[in-house]
C-alpha cells in the first residue's frame, strides 16, 4: 500500500490497560494507531490480550461486571474511555462482528431492518432499499433474496457470518471490529468473507483480530502483534511478514511458538 | 566427469532424537477385555432395568386409570354437575373450577415470575440479593404443598370468612412461582452471551437486547417451562383442599365462595364407599390424567426449538 | 511441524553449499586450464556443467516446493528467496567457468608466445576471493562481510578495463595473435561478470539478514 499522504488516525489508543475481575491485567500500556479506511489487523497467541484490545474500541468489555480499562481511546479526538461516553452513540458508530455468527432469532429481513428501524427514520420502502443493499454489500443477497423470510439461524455459518456483516454495515457505522470472524468458518467461507472484508475497507475503518495469520498476511494494511498483553510491534503487513524488526514477531509468525 | 557430491536429504526427515522412544519400547502385551466388557454389560443391563421399571409404573398407572375411568367416560359425565350417591352425575362444574383455578393461578403467577426470572439471570446474576432469591425459590419448590394450603387459609380465607377459588389461585400460584422463575432463568443463561454482546455492539438498549432479543431467543424454552408448571400444579390436591374446597355447583363465586375442583373431587370420591362414587373418581383420575398429560406434550412438541 | 520445516531447509542450504562448491571447483579448473593451456581439463569443465544445471533445477523445484508447502513469512520467506536468488548466481558462475574453458581450449589450439601471455592472476584472484567471501558472508550471517564485499567490485572493474585497454593497444601491433586477445578478453570479461555475481550475492545476504533490498543503490547514490 502506497502510502503517498499519511492517512488520518480514527483511532488512537494511548497507555491502554485491562484489568478483568479481581485485578488480573490483561493489557499493559498499549498504544496502538489505527489509520482510517485500511485494515488493521491484530494477531498473536492465544490469551494475549489481542480481543480484550479490541474490546474497548466500543466498550463492549462493560457489560461485564468488575471489567475496567485504564488509559485513552481516542476516536476522532475524543477519548471513548471518559465515563460520559454515551454508549449508545460510540456503538451505533464502532460496529462489531463476534467470532461465532450471532443472528438475531428473527428473519433475515428482519436481522438487517433491525438495527435501520433502530437508529434511523425510514419508509418500509426505505428499510427494504436498505436491506438489500447491506445484503449486496455482504455478498449475501444472491443467496438469500429468495428466502427472506427465513430465520436467520437456518442459514449456514458463512452464511451466518455475513449476515451479520450486513447487519452490522447497514447501520452505517465509521469502524467495523471484527473478533475472529472466520475462526468458526470453513475455508471457502472464510475467503468470501475475506473478500468481502476487502472491499468493505473502501468505506470502513477496519480492525481485524484474527488467529490466521495467513489471514492478516492476506488482507490487511498494517499488522499489531501481542504478546502478553503488550504490543510488540506495529508495522506495514508487508514487512511485518517479510522482515519484521522484532525477534519475538519473527518467532511467532515462523511458528516457532505460540 | 565431475559430478556434485550429493548430500543426503532424506525424503521424509526422521523423528527428533530424545529419551527411549515409544518405538524402541516396542508393544507390551495386551490386558484381557473380558472383565471390562463385563463391566460395560452390567451397566447397560442396569440401565436398561431401571428404564423399564420407570417405564413400566407409568404405564401401569396409566393403564388402570384408563381401565377404570373409561366406564365412566360420556359427554354428559364432563358437563354435567357432580351429584351425590344414586344420582346420575358428572364433573362439569369440578371440570371448569379446575380449569378456572389453573389458569387464574397462572394468570398471578406467571408474570412476576418470568421479570424475576429475567431479572435473575441479565441484572442479578451474581449479586447478594439473586443468590438470595435463588435460596428462597429452591426452599419453596421443597415445601410441602399442604403447608402453603394451610398458609394461604390463614391469609385469605380466614379473613374472607370463606373458602374461595380465588384461595386456591393464590395458593396454586405460589406453588409455580419459584418454578416459572428458576426455568425462565435457566433458559435465560443458556442463550450465549455472544448474543447480548452484539446485540449492545450495535447500540441497543440493555432493555431493547433482553425483551426483543435474548427473551425471544428463549421465547421456546420458557413457553415449555410456564407449560409444565401449569400442568405440574393443576393436580395438586393439597393445598385446594383447604382453600377453593369443593361445591356442588358451577364455579359462579370463584372469588367469594367455595369452588368445585378435580382434585378434591377425585379425593372425595375416592374416600367414599359406593361404588357409582368410585366410578366417577376414576373417571375424573382419567380426565385430569389426559389433560396434563397433553399440556406435556403440546409443551414439548409445539415449542421444540428448531432451526427453521 | 516447525522441526520439519526446519529440516528441509537446512537440507536445502546444504545442497545450495554443494552446487556452490561445484561452481567454485569449476571456475578454478577453467582457470587452470587457461594458465596450463590444457585442453582435456577445459572439457571436463565444460561436460561437469550439465551437472550443476541439473541441480540448479533441482534446488529451484525444491524451494518453489517448500513455499507452496509451508508458505514461510519473515526470516524463512528470506530464507528461501535468498536460497533461489543465489542458487540461479552460482549457475551461472557455472556458465561463465564453462564460457572460460571454451576459450581455454580455443587458446591451446592456438599457442600465443610465452612473452605476450595476459596474466589473469590479479583479477581471477580478486573475483575469486570475492565469491568465496560472499558465500562465506551467506554462511555465517555476516552482512557486514557482505557490505565490504560489494565495495571491491570496483577495483575488479578496474582490472577488467585494463585487460581490454592492454588488447587494444596490442592488436595493431600483433595482428596476428587477435584471437589469443578477443580470448582474454573474453576471459577477463568473465572473470568481472564473477565478481558482480559475487556482488549480488552479498546483497541477497544482505536482504537475508536485515531485510532491506540493497540492490542498485551505488548506482542510485551517484
Amino acid at each position: 500500500m502506497d502510502n503517498t499522504q499519511e492517512p488520518k488516525l480514527k483511532i488512537r489508543a494511548r497507555k491502554l490497560s485491562f484489568f478483568y475481575e479481581g485485578g488480573h491485567q490483561a493489557l499493559f500500556d498499549n498504544d496502538l494507531d489505527i489509520p482510517e479506511r485500511q485494515i488493521t489487523a491484530v494477531i498473536g497467541p492465544s490469551g494475549c490480550g489481542k480481543s480484550t484490545h479490541l474490546r474497548t474500541y466500543n466498550r463492549i468489555y462493560s457489560l461485564h461486571r468488575g471489567q475496567r480499562a485504564e488509559g485513552e481511546v481516542l476516536l476522532d479526538g475524543e477519548n471513548i474511555l471518559d465515563p460520559k461516553t454515551d454508549l449508545l452513540t460510540l456503538r451505533r458508530r464502532v460496529g462489531m462482528i463476534f467470532q461465532k455468527p450471532t443472528p438475531f432469532p428473527m428473519s433475515v429481513f428482519d436481522n438487517v431492518a433491525y438495527p435501520l428501524r433502530l437508529h434511523f427514520r425510514l419508509s418500509h420502502k426505505e428499510i427494504a432499499e436498505r436491506v438489500e443493499a447491506a445484503l449486496q454489500g455482504a455478498s449475501l443477497w444472491d443467496e438469500v433474496k429468495d428466502q427472506l423470510r427465513k430465520s436467520g439461524l437456518a442459514l449456514s455459518g458463512g452464511q451466518q457470518q455475513r449476515l451479520c456483516i450486513a447487519r452490522a454495515i447497514a447501520a452505517e457505522p465509521e469502524v467495523l471490529l471484527m473478533d475472529e470472524p472466520t475462526s468458526a468458518i470453513d475455508p471457502v467461507a472464510t475467503l468470501k468473507i475475506e473478500d468481502l472484508v476487502l472491499r468493505l475497507r473502501e468505506r470502513f475503518t477496519i480492525v481485524i483480530v484474527t488467529h490466521n495469520m495467513q489471514q492478516a498476511a492476506r488482507i490487511s494494511d498494517r499488522t499489531a502483534f501481542f504478546y502478553k498483553g503488550r504490543i510488540v510491534e506495529v508495522g506495514p503487513t508487508k514487512q511485518i511478514f517479510t522482515a519484521p524488526k522484532e525477534k519475538k514477531t519473527e518467532e511467532y509468525i515462523t511458528g516457532r511458538f505460540g | 566427469m565431475e559430478t556434485i557430491a550429493k548430500p543426503a536429504v532424506a525424503e521424509r526427515p526422521a523423528a527428533p532424537q530424545g529419551a527411549p522412544s515409544l518405538a524402541s519400547l516396542g508393544r507390551p502385551p495386551y490386558r484381557p477385555l473380558f472383565w471390562r466388557k463385563l463391566q460395560d454389560n452390567l451397566v447397560q443391563g442396569f440401565s436398561v432395568l431401571a428404564l423399564a421399571l420407570a417405564v413400566g409404573v407409568m404405564l401401569w398407572i396409566l393403564a388402570t386409570i384408563l381401565l377404570r375411568g373409561s366406564e365412566a367416560l360420556s359427554w354428559d359425565f364432563l358437563t354435567t354437575l357432580s351429584a351425590p350417591h344414586g344420582f346420575k352425575g358428572g364433573i362439569g362444574n369440578a371440570l371448569a373450577g379446575t380449569l378456572c383455578i389453573t389458569l387464574f393461578a397462572a394468570v398471578i403467577a406467571v408474570p412476576p415470575a418470568i421479570c424475576a426470572g429475567i431479572w435473575l439471570a441479565e441484572f442479578g446474576k451474581k449479586s447478594r440479593l439473586a443468590d438470595a432469591l435463588r435460596f428462597s425459590a429452591n426452599v419453596m419448590m421443597g415445601m410441602p404443598s399442604i403447608v402453603v394450603g394451610l398458609f394461604v387459609y390463614m391469609i385469605l380465607v380466614v379473613p374472607m370468612g370463606a373458602n374461595s377459588g380465588l384461595a386456591g389461585s393464590v395458593a396454586l400460584a405460589i406453588l409455580m412461582f419459584p418454578v416459572v422463575m428458576r426455568t425462565t432463568e435457566d433458559m435465560l443463561m443458556m442463550v450465549p452471551d455472544t448474543l447480548r454482546e452484539s446485540g449492545l455492539a450495535l447500540g441497543l438498549t440493555r432493555c431493547r437486547v433482553t425483551l426483543q432479543i435474548i427473551c425471544r431467543a428463549a421465547r421456546n424454552g420458557m413457553v415449555t417451562g410456564v407449560l409444565l408448571a401449569v400442568a405440574r400444579v393443576s393436580g395438586e390436591t393439597a393445598p385446594l383442599l383447604f382453600t377453593a374446597q369443593f361445591a356442588k355447583t358451577w364455579p359462579t363465586a370463584f372469588f367469594t365462595g367455595p369452588t368445585a375442583n378435580i382434585p378434591v373431587l377425585i379425593n372425595d370420591y375416592g374416600m367414599s364407599n359406593f361404588e357409582d362414587l368410585q366410578t366417577a373418581g376414576w373417571g375424573a383420575s382419567l380426565v385430569i390424567a389426559v389433560l396434563v398429560l397433553s399440556v406435556n406434550v403440546i409443551a414439548r412438541v409445539a415449542f421444540r426449538d428448531k432451526k427453521d | 511441524m516447525r522441526d520439519r520445516f526446519t529440516f528441509e531447509i537446512e537440507s536445502l542450504k546444504q545442497r545450495l553449499l554443494d552446487l556452490a562448491t561445484a561452481a567454485d571447483r569449476a571456475l578454478v579448473r577453467a582457470i587452470r586450464a587457461v594458465d596450463g593451456a590444457s585442453p582435456d581439463e577445459a572439457r571436463a569443465v565444460i561436460t561437469a556443467d550439465s551437472a550443476i544445471d541439473a541441480e540448479e533445477v533441482t534446488i529451484e523445484e525444491e524451494c518453489l516446493k517448500l513455499m507452496a508447502l509451508y508458505q514461510p513469512v519473515a526470516g524463512d520467506l528470506r530464507l528461501i528467496v535468498t536460497i533461489l536468488k543465489v542458487n540461479g548466481e552460482l549457475e551461472r558462475v557455472a556458465d561463465l567457468a564453462s564460457n572460460i574453458a571454451a576459450r581455454a581450449i580455443d587458446m591451446a589450439a592456438a599457442p600465443a608466445p610465452a612473452e605476450c601471455r595476459f596474466d589473469f592472476a590479479p583479477i581471477v584472484e580478486r573475483a575469486h576471493k570475492m565469491l568465496r567471501g560472499a558465500l562465506d558472508a551467506f554462511v555465517c550471517h555476516r552482512p557486514d562481510q557482505a557490505r565490504a564485499i560489494i565495495l571491491e567490485d570496483d577495483a575488479v572493474d578496474a582490472l577488467n578495463a585494463a585487460c581490454y585497454a592492454a588488447a587494444r593497444e596490442r592488436l595493431p601491433q600483433h595482428p596476428a595473435q587477435a584471437g589469443y586477445l578477443l580470448d582474454c578478453v573474453t576471459i577477463s570479461h568473465c572473470v568481472e561478470r564473477i565478481a558482480d555475481i559475487a556482488t549480488n550475492i552479498c546483497e541477497d545476504v544482505i536482504y537475508l539478514e536485515e531485510g532491506q533490498i540493497v540492490r542498485h543503490q551505488k548506482r542510485l547514490a551517484q
